[in-house]
């Protein structure tokens, strides 16, 4: 009896796979999605390894060497404090990393939570929440994020909170309509029936519907953040100096590009691969993801 | 039409309303207290005089109805900085603004139209890859990051064009001014052309599946005019939404736009202020550009109506 219902369960397995599992699969067999992973694989090893192997201090300033060209102690020069290019480079991605993933969890948090109770309870509850999202979208955040930042110190925690506390909106958007879809199917009924609370209706029967859509826009959020870091810091009011980041190197740099070009290349290609692999990440997702494709 | 206009009116109204609000509300937070006390040159006898004297004591409610008063009477405080009226600074740079504003929004509107309706007709071929691998880098390359390096090709190694700046301080030609347009213009184009390419490849697309559409081809109409009469008016809806949805960050990318080539427009001022905190420039400056969007996404909601009949019915 044992041995057929385990035969059963293999051959079931065999025979249609389970929805994960095909994702994963057509992952594997999409040229763009893997790209973008071994990417955004090879930034995160590197930012998270690269400062333990390579031991220089990247905010040690030496006014005697400064804007040195690539040399020996020095791979990637000096920049124009005498510090090193390359320290900075990596201690600067781990910041873009680590502000986007984190204002990402806040953002997608948030977007998940307001827009499922929209999209599941509807009525004046949802009518208010596409009020505060289509009011949010139609007014220049970035104005807002100037007047926040000049008012409070900007410091790596504000950054995040700023630009995740500010940008669930495409998020909630796409939750609630893939909810309000989701409560009128059949299983929902017959859990709801079943006297199955609201809570458990919303967590176990309507919000896995939505999973896919929540995956895509959680790589186009920490994308939206990592750009949105690098131009508050480019601006001198994000991640403030010492602390290298990938914005704020390329405001200095922007004083030498007569002399210096490539100072201003390497954070400037650096932001673009990772903000590229999220995007290329969520595209390959969705086209993975979407039960047509 | 007259109601849906009249709803919208009082939304965008409520919308600006909220907006003071938040403003205020994160001054008044601010460590140091009201921003008109920050200003460094006060002693500490005249922060005292002042309290009582503009009313600092006055409870919350009170001083802000005064504010947006205030506000109402076109009254947006005096620059720490400068010591002149924000309104007339905001005035004195704001021709500078729209000018490269709507330059880049000509730029994205028609470059990401073409380019959206190319990918969709040539779909599946080189032309169509392309097309899609633009509006993907244009999604992943920092606005600011993007006018460093052409400054760099065309400006510092080319010699093409000048850095930054609006004129060339002796004389004043259209031709200087076109110079110091192309790449600022360009670059603050770059996020919303690459919106409006997505949406009208996606779009017309869509629309070009349509029975509608197969019957005018099968009724032997030419190409060109299936494309252009039925499938496009149709396919521009969500494109305009974009429009719409994107002017927010249009003026938040010419903000950043201006910095790196030292356009002398509020962006850059703004910033300034916010890095100097220039308190009642930075506040007169986002209430002023909210109010600008606010009126943009009204005027795109109602010709929306005027290009879907559909939307005219309800």
């Amino acid at each position: 009896m044992t041995a057929l219902n385990e035969t059963d369960a293999t051959a079931s397995a065999r025979g249609a796979p389970s929805p994960m599992l095909r994702a994963i699969r057509r992952f594997c067999g999409h040229r763009k999605g893997r790209v973008a992973l071994a990417l955004l694989v090879a930034i995160a090893l590197a930012v998270a390894i690269g400062p333990v192997v390579y031991r220089s201090d990247p905010t040690k300033i030496n006014l005697l060497n400064t804007m040195a060209q690539s040399n020996a102690s020095h791979p990637l020069g000096t920049d124009e404090n005498g510090r090193d290019v390359l320290a900075r480079l990596l201690e600067g991605g781990r910041v873009s990393l680590l502000v986007g993933l984190a204002a990402m969890v806040i953002a997608v948090g948030l977007g998940v939570l307001l827009g499922a109770t929209g999209g599941y309870f509807g009525g004046w509850v949802d009518q208010a929440l596409v009020q505060v999202v289509d009011g949010a979208m139609a007014v220049p955040l970035f104005f807002l994020w100037l007047i926040f930042l000049t008012s409070v110190p900007p410091t790596l925690m504000t950054i995040i909170l700023v630009i995740g506390c500010t940008s669930w909106m495409p998020t909630a958007r796409i939750v609630r309509s893939e909810v309000l879809k989701a409560r009128e199917l059949e299983f929902v009924e017959a859990a709801r029936s079943l006297g199955a609370s609201h809570l458990r209706i919303l967590l176990r029967h309507c919000l896995p519907q939505a999973i896919s859509s929540i995956i895509v826009s959680s790589t186009l959020a920490a994308a939206f953040a990592i750009l949105s870091e690098s131009a508050l810091s480019f601006l001198g009011i994000g991640i403030q100096p010492p602390q290298p980041s990938w914005g704020n190197m390329l405001t200095g740099a922007q004083e030498y590009l007569f002399t210096r070009p490539e100072l201003a290349i390497y954070p400037g290609v650096a932001i673009v691969l990772l903000v590229l692999a999220f995007n290329l990440l969520g595209d390959a997702l969705r086209d993975v993801l979407s039960p047509s494709g | 039409m007259g109601r849906y206009f009249a709803r919208r009116l009082v939304q965008s109204v409520v919308l600006f309303w909220i907006v003071t609000l938040v403003t205020f509300v994160i001054i008044r937070q601010a460590p140091g207290g009201p921003a008109i006390l920050a200003n460094p040159n006060l002693t500490k006898d005249q922060i005292v005089n002042l309290r009582g004297g503009v009313g600092l004591n006055d409870p919350l409610y009170r001083q802000y109805v005064r504010w947006v008063g205030h506000l109402m009477a076109g009254d947006l405080g005096v620059s720490f900085n400068e010591g002149v009226p924000v309104v007339e600074l905001i005035a004195e740079r704001l021709p500078n603004t729209l000018v490269l504003a709507s330059a880049a929004f000509v730029i994205a509107v028609t470059a990401g139209m073409t380019l959206g309706i190319l990918g969709a007709v040539k779909r599946n071929t080189w032309v169509d890859g392309l097309v899609s691998s633009v509006g993907v880098l244009n999604l992943s390359v920092p606005v600011f990051w993007l006018g460093i390096v052409l400054i760099l090709i065309f400006a510092v190694e080319l010699r093409w064009l000048p850095v930054g700046g609006m004129l060339q301080a002796s004389q004043w030609s259209w031709l200087d001014l076109a110079r110091h347009l192309v790449l600022p213009a360009i670059v603050a184009a770059g996020f919303l052309m690459a919106n409006v390419m997505r949406f009208t490849r996606s779009s017309l697309l869509e629309t070009l599946g349509q029975l509608y559409v197969t019957a005018a081809r099968a009724m032997g109409l030419r190409e060109r005019r299936v494309l252009l009469k039925y499938a496009l008016r149709n396919a521009m809806l969500p494109v305009v939404t974009t429009i719409g949805l994107g002017t927010p960050q249009l003026f938040g990318g010419a903000a950043i736009t201006e910095t790196v080539f030292a356009w002398p427009g509020i962006g850059s001022l703004g910033i300034n202020a916010a890095r100097t905190g220039d308190f009642p420039v930075i506040m007169g400056i986002t209430l002023f550009v909210s109010a600008l969007v606010i009126v943009a996404n009204l005027i795109t909601d109602l010709s929306y109506v005027l290009l879907d009949p559909r939307v005219r019915l309800q």
